[in-house]
């Protein structure tokens, strides 16, 4: 039964090294970053010497399991403990075996793939720094052309699809999507800054062969160089919260010219974004607006419905805070007001400023005031959003 | 279990009858006896949580609960299978075994033996209580953390999080306190002549068990300590906006959790090169070779806990030096298995039960140990790391190297204990059912954590589905194959075939010189060892 396995495992890990299987489930999938092929390698190395110390010793003992039986009116022999110098040279053998596999064969490759792996900086050409948060990533770019670009990135697998008895048909990538991916360019060695808003994280492509915690508070580092242009999907793999399994990474590598054709679009795109901000806004577009904000990073936890999941995540729908006035007679926003718990957070709220921009936080929050079952009437402007981050 | 055994002797000693006797007991074998059914009973709850987790991954998407409660099981099923289930059961054995095997008349310390164990019943309601506050709308149930309390998560978290930490609490009580006497027993009641060097492996695999749990045992405490403080009075141990740091808390808890997997392992290290030189009708091989490598086992596990972590962040240093730690422990582990395997070998073997887990116990725990080796590997742990690798990789080592073990050892001794034999074929059948299902549910496992599978999530990708579905109805099979096991016990509990004194034929050791089932304090006369 296991020496089936380990054999099986053996032989997969043989034609893993020769690259017969394009896309297999008995092994690492496809590396695309020199990591993740150094890891295949060791991976491969290892699973095939310990596959063979295995069956061997497996062999012995099912030698010894049918020859040395009572049923076989087998005597026993009993042992001798080795005294002279011979039988204690042969017991020795073993031993030095051992360390050989130990601290030569796997030990010095180890060694070479740990340098590599943690030297984030040698030759590496951009950084992006990523933030985790309960329960999306956040990427920004931090050097060159790209700089200044900042997005974050949420499952967009259809929440239905997610939700308990859910019968039809599930999206092929049900789970690993999302609706901004990170893009960066194929071949060029990319530094991560990673660190998080609330708990710990970890952002994981498997193809990448590098996953790192975020920690909060703290920055750690990792690099990766996707060689092979294409869509590449990963999970968060620490544990987060409830939405723990429902954080996708998805990473488009793309040559060169065409990340630069998306670094440009997107620029354009966020400047736009930003402009929205010092215009005067209808409630009605407020109001819509809001509501794809709204059902994207809140619902998670206050539900579709404004009804929340007490006592945990408190209801929308009737609070005092989406109910009670927002700027004090000094035009000030007040503590503990609508804006400044959507802007600040508090315990497991997030902060975010730092993931919404000013006319999103204005429509979530005029949606949050005038659907749900509130009715407060009252219009938040981006401007105003604007003015309260000074 | 020993029912029989007490009402056999209740007339000649002075003792209060029905719950009085099993709350103010201070008898050896009565509280290896609680501490013992204690344990399968916790097994089974802890197993029903796994089925529950099991059928919710049978199929992606959502079937039978939310995120929330998912979270709950899998944090509290781990925490109930090592401190509820695993530990109490070997405590049991040592409760039982200890004086039997050295000759003395009881544990050293009976009335801590008894406050030891009846700290496990409340911590073990303090662990479950939240999900039926739950119920009642207070609170947001039970730990939601996964077993290792990693703050800022756990910081974060409901009332569960301080129930967990005040059952860690009562359970390291209690874990110190049995050490402790353990400790004290094994130094000072050995019978005339049993010199430290002729104790029985698995009064050693305990010795060091108990040494290790002394030393780490309040580190956790004072871990989980410091998490109820920033949790509730404003410290910030670990939290950065203090000045603390999260990682820390990671440090403190494996400081201890690496050597709880020993902790836990040891005793099963200690009798099952005695069941097998009983089977194989020979003496063990390499006694003193074992003890060194027990001793240095244990010593090796107080050094390498950051193993668990390599993907935190930690200097280049630190990753090779944990890195090459974690591997040297092959070598004394490796010296067991050549003993425990030349124990087999040329001897005159038998397959009963015992020797049929005992035997399938190398076997699969040596998978455990072999996958062990390949995570040490810094980089390619940063794909082996949290994910279903690494829980088929520690389900190998703590189910088959912990809970079969303990099987084994419940197979061997249960005649003695009870004076009854078991049911032979139900033993065997158990034994396969358990092996072979076992195994086709951890095997999809490793399959599931290469291609990417993290831990710990409750709905996944649809390329994982068909391993999945095996790991389920493998699961599934597992868990109602322990049901045989159950009423094996209680049958042999009840009655059955009279066990003789030494009840295998190659039986060695003062615990077999006794009759089965042995009298309530064991050694009238003290025996001396030659």
């Amino acid at each position: 039964m296991q020496g089936f396995r380990r054999i099986s495992l053996g032989i997969l890990a043989m034609l893993a090294s020769i690259n017969v299987y394009a896309d297999y489930s008995w092994n690492f999938p496809t590396p695309a970053t020199p990591m993740a092929l150094d890891t295949l390698h060791v991976h491969n190395k290892f699973m095939t010497i310990t596959g063979i110390i295995f069956v061997v010793v497996l062999l012995i003992m099912i030698y010894s399991i049918f020859a040395h039986r009572k049923s076989k009116a087998y005597k026993p022999v009993f042992d001798k403990v080795p005294s002279t110098a011979v039988e204690i040279f042969w017991t020795l053998i073993p031993f030095v075996i051992l360390l050989l596999i130990d601290f030569v064969i796997m030990g010095i490759p180890a060694y070479h793939s740990v340098v590599m792996m943690e030297d984030t900086r040698d030759k590496a050409t951009m950084v992006i720094k990523i933030t985790g948060s309960q329960w999306r990533w956040q990427y920004e770019y931090m050097d060159g052309d790209a700089k200044g670009i900042k997005f974050v990135s949420n499952l967009s697998t259809p929440k239905e699809q997610t939700e308990k008895g859910f019968q039809g048909v599930k999206d092929d990538h049900y789970l690993l999507e999302v609706d901004n991916h990170l893009v960066l360019p194929v071949g060029e060695k990319v530094r991560i800054l990673m660190t998080s808003n609330d708990v710990l994280h970890n952002w994981w492509v498997p193809q990448f062969g590098s996953s790192r915690v975020a920690v909060p508070g703290f920055l750690r580092e990792t690099w990766v160089q996707v060689d092979r242009a294409g869509t590449y999907r990963g999970q968060c793999k620490e544990l987060c919260g409830k939405g723990h399994g429902y954080m996708p990474v998805v990473v488009d590598a793309v040559p060169m010219d065409q990340f630069k054709i998306w670094v440009a679009d997107k620029k354009d795109e966020l400047a736009k974004a930003s402009a929205g901000s010092d215009k005067e806004w209808t409630k009605e577009d407020l109001v819509a607006n809001g509501k794809n904000v709204y059902e994207k990073n809140c619902a998670v936890c206050h539900q579709i419905t404004g009804a929340g999941l007490p006592p945990a995540f408190p209801p929308l729908t009737g609070s005092k805070i989406a109910n009670g006035p927002i700027f004090g007679a000094d035009g000030k926003y007040l503590k503990d007001s609508h804006l400044d718990r959507v802007l600040n957070g508090i315990r497991v709220m997030p902060a975010w400023k730092t993931m919404l921009n000013d006319t999103e936080i204005a429509s979530v929050i005029t949606y949050e005031r005038n659907a749900l079952g509130n009715s407060v009437g009252d219009v938040l402007q981006p401007a105003q959003v604007k003015a309260a981050r000074q | 279990m020993s029912t029989t055994t007490v009402a056999h002797h209740e007339e000649h000693h002075d003792h209060p009858v029905g719950i009085m006797r099993w709350l103010t007991t201070t008898n050896h074998k009565d509280i290896g006896t609680m501490y013992l059914t204690f344990a399968l009973i916790m097994f089974l709850v802890g197993g029903v949580m796994i089925l529950a987790i099991r059928a919710e991954l049978f199929q992606p998407g959502l079937q039978l609960m939310n995120p929330e409660f998912y979270n709950q099981l899998i944090g509290v099923h781990a925490l109930i299978m090592i401190f509820a289930a695993l530990m109490p059961a070997a405590t049991g054995f040592a409760n039982w075994m200890i004086p039997l095997q050295i000759g003395a008349p009881d544990m050293a310390l009976p009335r801590l033996n008894n406050w030891g164990f009846w700290l496990l019943p409340p911590s073990a309601i303090l662990l479950t209580l939240p999900f039926t506050l739950a119920l009642f709308g207070i609170g947001d149930g039970a730990l939601a953390t996964g077993w290792t309390f990693y703050p800022p998560l756990s910081v974060q978290g409901g009332i569960g999080v301080d129930f967990a930490i005040f059952a860690v609490h009562l359970l390291g009580i209690s874990s110190v306190l049995g050490s402790i006497n353990i400790i004290v027993t094994l130094f000072n009641m050995r019978a005339p002549g049993m010199t430290l060097m002729k104790m029985p492996m698995f009064a050693w695999g305990w010795l060091i068990t108990a040494f290790l749990l002394i030393a780490t045992i309040p580190v956790l405490a004072g871990a989980v300590t410091m998490l109820l403080t920033d949790r509730h009075f404003g410290t910030h141990f670990f939290d950065a906006a203090g000045g603390g740091d999260p990682i820390m808390f990671q440090h403190l808890f494996w400081f201890f959790g690496h050597p709880e997997v020993y902790i836990l392992l040891l005793p099963v290290w200690g009798f099952i090169p005695q069941i097998l030189e009983t089977f194989s009708r020979k003496p063990m091989y390499g006694y003193k070779a074992q003890v060194y490598s027990l001793w240095a086992i244990g010593a090796l596990a107080v050094v390498v806990w950051a193993h668990h972590f390599f993907t935190a962040g930690m200097p280049v240093p630190a990753l090779l030096y944990f890195m090459y730690s974690t591997m040297a422990i092959s070598l004394p582990l490796a010296v067991l298995f050549f003993c425990w395997i030349k124990t087999m070998w040329k001897g005159s073997m038998s397959f009963e039960t015992p020797m049929l887990f005992a035997v399938g116990w190398i076997i699969l725990f040596g998978i455990g140990g072999l996958t062990g080796l390949v995570l040490a590997d810094v980089a390619a742990d940063a794909q082996y790391h949290n994910s279903y690798f690494v829980v088929a990789h520690f389900h190998y080592t703590l189910f088959a190297g912990g809970i079969m073990g303990i099987m084994a050892g419940t197979y061997y001794w249960l005649p003695k204990m009870t004076g009854h034999m078991y049911n032979e074929k139900l033993g065997k059948l158990h034994f396969w059912l358990t092996a072979i299902s076992f195994n086709l549910t951890f095997i999809p496992q490793f399959f599931l954590g290469l291609a990417g599978m993290p831990r710990r999530i409750p709905d996944y990708a649809l390329q994982f589905t068909e391993f999945n579905m095996i790991s389920s109805i493998a699961a599934f099979v597992l868990g109602f194959s322990q049901l045989l096991f159950v009423y094996n016990i209680v049958t042999c509990a009840r009655g059955g075939k009279k066990a003789t004194d030494q009840v295998w034929e190659g039986a060695k050791g003062l615990e077999w010189t006794l009759p089965s089932p042995p009298p309530y304090h064991s050694f009238t006369e003290q025996p001396t060892v030659k």
